[in-house]
């Protein structure tokens, strides 16, 4: 019995060491990009030489890196806006109606996402290229609304299956037309998922780098400048812009968490619990 | 009267769907189902004088297809992210079980948000990071030297965009795999427990069958995101040797063939297809039998 215990407690410490060896995995390279950013050392080593803001003066100071983080911070804003439009429309359509080749519909809706986007950079570069809007910021913000709708739409969607059936009958008996019910009805009950669909749709538009690596032409965005940047030497700079990124990106999700996703996490992991 | 107060209702119904169905589709049409049909188009064009022309040729077809570069980027490419979709899956299993089963709800709440982040954080200044790691003078080879090791070469090599492909894929199948084990019928386990089937035989024959489709849909979104990923095999792999994806870029960037680009990305959705159109049958296939 007491041998039986033993191999217990030698499995349950292997699984914990093996739960830190990925959790480190996972992590090690986001804590570092932020911690080598404040090191004084150009050569990133153990133990840390000093505390130094000098690769964030350098960054900030550099011209292309702020036409970057302006390009990407209007990107973000128009894909968000237009994203979060569409996601809408497609989670209602697909949560009011029934009709013929809906399912057709609604995998145009969801599927580009998954179409790689070194793929979806050609794509949209030869196709882009040859209408004149390659190389545009709104070629970009057309191209990073193809791939962030679906996101906005799954978020809203979700929202939507917890807005009772009948709510929207009993406003069109009561006399409400169907723009007034979904102005007065549909709208404030999926605001906060709105409000989320906006973050996270920014968020994702912000950190995309393949597509606008393609198509972005001589308006970089910020992570195609991160891109030049790892071409060249290696430099301390790339930690610093590299954890700007992050704060920016984190920030946006940390908001979206706050407006609705956390409930639904909540009931999708817990779902297994008696 | 009534009738046409009828008929003008149903109008009015039809302009709302319509209203609110088109965005989507005109959006998507034009910006994703147009682009991806010219992309097809495009590899029956020519170049001429460094020009792209319209036309129905198959000579950019033959080109690839033929090209020794090529077969053996694809067989590299393939192997390479059928393996770490492999080796992914079975790294992140016993997080996933740890996470599913050993962690009270509010740590599994905590970690699985923690798993999120990656999401958010730029891949490629996460693959900078690894760079650092694995260079010759790293933590790693001083970790190992420390430890009286020879250093590992893993930059520039397969090894290099191994590692990246793990990174790269990593938190979404812990992820995904922990959703799956968490639905898992928990008195399937308790019954098992009963019936005084041991650790192993409760994971191989009840928890795995039963998350049998979550297992596989995260497999199957790992090897799809290695099979595309240009970072790793670029910045890790030191493009030795090329992947599909380098093949895409550098026809793109500096031979400047577009048509012969997209005949590489044509053969990668095609395969991509393939691939998940087989995964997704096997996951579903047998599912009434767990």
């Amino acid at each position: 019995m007491s041998a039986l215990r033993l191999a217990g407690v030698l499995r349950t410490t292997l699984l914990l060491f093996w739960c830190v060896v990925v959790f480190a995995f996972i992590f090690a390279p986001i804590v570092s990009t932020v911690v080598f950013s404040f090191n004084v050392d150009r050569f990133p080593s153990l133990p840390w030489s000093g505390f130094s803001l000098q690769w964030y003066e350098a960054v900030l100071s550099d011209a292309t890196v702020r036409r970057g983080l302006w390009n990407s911070l209007t990107v973000a804003g128009g894909t968000a806006i237009l994203s979060t439009f569409i996601g809408f429309t497609t989670a209602y359509v697909d949560y009011r109606f029934r009709f013929f080749g809906k399912r057709l519909y609604m995998a145009l809706a969801a599927l580009p996402p998954t179409v790689p986007v070194v793929i979806m950079g050609v794509a949209m570069l030869t196709f882009q290229g040859r209408i004149g809007l390659s190389g545009s910021i709104p070629g970009l913000i057309a191209a990073h609304v193809v791939i962030c709708a679906p996101f906005a739409m799954a978020l809203i969607r979700m929202r939507l299956s917890d807005l009772g059936r009948d709510l929207e009958p009993a406003a069109w008996n009561l006399g409400a037309g169907q723009w007034t019910t979904l102005r007065e009805i549909v709208l404030p009950f999926v605001a906060p998922s709105l409000a989320s669909a906006l973050l996270i749709t920014a968020s994702v538009s912000f950190d995309e780098f393949m597509i606008a690596w393609f198509i972005s032409g001589l308006n970089e965005t910020l992570p195609v400048r991160v891109l030049a940047m790892l071409q060249g030497q290696v430099s301390p700079r790339i930690n610093a812009v590299g954890a700007m990124v992050f704060a920016v990106s984190i920030l946006l999700v940390a908001l979206a968490q706050l407006a609705t996703a956390r409930r639904l996490a909540a009931t999708r992991l817990t779902g297994g619990d008696p | 009267m009534t009738d046409r107060s009828a008929r003008r209702e149903r109008a009015g119904r039809i302009r709302f769907a319509v209203a609110l169905g088109a965005p989507t589709l005109l959006w998507q049409v034009a910006f994703f189902v147009v682009p991806m049909g010219f992309l097809v188009a495009m590899t029956f064009w020519s170049v001429r004088n460094f020009r792209l022309q319209p036309d129905f040729t198959l000579a950019n077809w033959a080109t690839i297809l033929s090209a020794g570069f090529f077969r053996s980027a694809y067989v590299y490419t393939f192997a390479m992210s059928a393996m770490a979709a492999l080796a992914v899956s079975l790294a992140a299993f016993p997080v996933a079980y740890a996470l599913a089963f050993k962690a009270g709800t509010r740590l599994r709440l905590l970690l699985a948000a923690c798993l999120v982040v990656p999401f958010f954080t730029s891949f490629p200044v996460r693959i900078y990071s690894m760079q650092i790691f694995f260079s010759p003078n790293g933590l790693i080879n001083t970790v190992l030297a420390g430890l009286g090791l020879s250093p590992i070469a893993v930059l520039n090599t397969p090894a290099g965009t191994f590692v990246g492909f793990l990174t790269l894929t990593a938190p979404l199948v812990v992820l995904l795999q922990t959703f799956a084990l968490a639905a898992v019928d928990r008195q399937l386990i308790e019954a098992a427990h009963n019936l005084r089937c041991g650790w192993m035989r409760t994971i191989l024959s009840v928890i795995v069958p039963s998350a049998r489709v979550g297992l596989v849909v995260a497999g199957a979104l790992a090897f799809v995101l290695a099979f595309g990923d240009y970072i790793s095999p670029q910045f890790l792999g030191g493009s030795n040797p090329p992947t599909l994806s380098i093949l895409i870029a550098d026809q793109v960037k500096s031979g400047n063939h577009w048509p012969r680009a997209s005949v590489v990305a044509v053969v990668m959705i095609a395969t991509l297809t393939l691939v998940l159109g087989a995964l997704l049958r096997f996951a579903y296939g047998g599912q009434g039998k767990a």
